[in-house]
């Protein structure tokens, strides 16, 4: 019987953790599911900070927890695991992010096509009306035919 | 030392490295700078740590992403168009190619300076410059 993974974050943090090897080093977490979709979080760390004299984290943080947000909102979207590849993406730069708070991100894909994914996204810090970034991207699906999952897929058949 | 006292000592020492090291997350991501006359290249190592998909293997979209923009910032300073570190208003990024864990490379251009704001080009490329993985445009507000 197929477990189902989808309504678990722990669960889903162990496949986060698995299949992207920079969220495991950023130690990217899985705070909640909303409709299947996960809102990650990423707890401040003196490594990951773009400016020493504050503390604030860099700009490339908030564009990789957003970017795997996006990614994973297409997975959901798409109800099955499949190659995806980001063709662009846009961030605006609302305000800096809070020093010793921790980052959370979380994606909508609003429209999928047979070959495009369409997704916005946003992150904050404590308070989601006060975000951090806001984001657009489009993802190409069915990229590759070697799928993060794939794998684990062939494992359990 | 302030950053500003720090990128102004770098600057005058040429050391590309010590500017770099200014940053926490630049070393974290094992970013390296090399100065030319049209600016610096920055460049991030390969390696598993910085992979998004293991299957292909796949450089983590929002690491080129990264890449780019640190690029960026590090042009305006070096070309001491920024005394401190801008800061990012915007980031359009294009991916054209899957970037494989191997070393990938970046290079920046200011398109327009203002007073106050700078538009910035960025193309990332692997083993041939002339096959770019990435390109992005960027706002910077020049602190």
């Amino acid at each position: 019987m197929k477990p189902k993974v989808e309504l678990d974050p722990a669960a889903i943090q162990q496949i986060v953790r698995h299949a992207i090897p920079h969220c495991r080093e950023l130690g990217v977490e899985v705070a909640d599911l909303v409709d299947g979709r996960p809102v990650l979080r990423l707890p401040w760390d003196e490594r990951l900070v773009g400016h020493p004299d504050t503390g604030v984290l860099h700009g490339g943080v908030v564009t990789t927890l957003i970017d795997t947000a996006c990614g994973m909102a297409v997975q959901v979207a798409l109800m099955r695991t499949t190659a995806i590849a980001t063709l662009d993406l846009r961030i605006d730069y609302l305000r800096p992010s809070t020093p010793r708070q921790p980052l959370h991100a979380e994606a909508l894909c609003y429209k999928l096509t047979r070959h495009i994914a369409f997704v916005r996204a946003k992150a904050w810090n404590d308070d989601p009306d006060d975000p951090v970034a806001n984001c657009v991207a489009t993802f190409m699906v069915d990229s590759s035919d070697k799928s993060p999952f794939a794998r684990k897929r062939k494992a359990a058949a | 030392m302030t950053v500003e006292q720090r990128i102004a000592a770098a600057r005058e020492s040429g050391d590309a490295s010590g500017l770099v090291d200014i940053v926490p997350y630049y070393r974290f991501l094992g970013l390296t700078m090399k100065a030319t006359p049209d600016g610096p290249i920055c460049l991030i190592p390969g390696g598993e740590k910085l992979v998004g998909n293991p299957m292909l293997p796949a450089l983590h979209g929002g690491v080129i992403g990264a890449l780019l923009e640190a690029t960026a910032i590090m042009h305006l300073i070096w070309t001491r168009e920024s005394g401190s570190l801008p800061k990012i208003i915007n980031l359009t990024v294009e991916y054209l190619r899957s970037g494989r864990p191997v070393e990938t490379a970046a290079a920046a251009s200011v398109t327009k300076l203002g007073r106050r704001v700078a538009n910035v080009r960025v193309e990332a490329w692997q083993d041939d410059r002339t096959k770019p993985v990435a390109y992005a445009n960027a706002l910077f507000l020049l602190t």
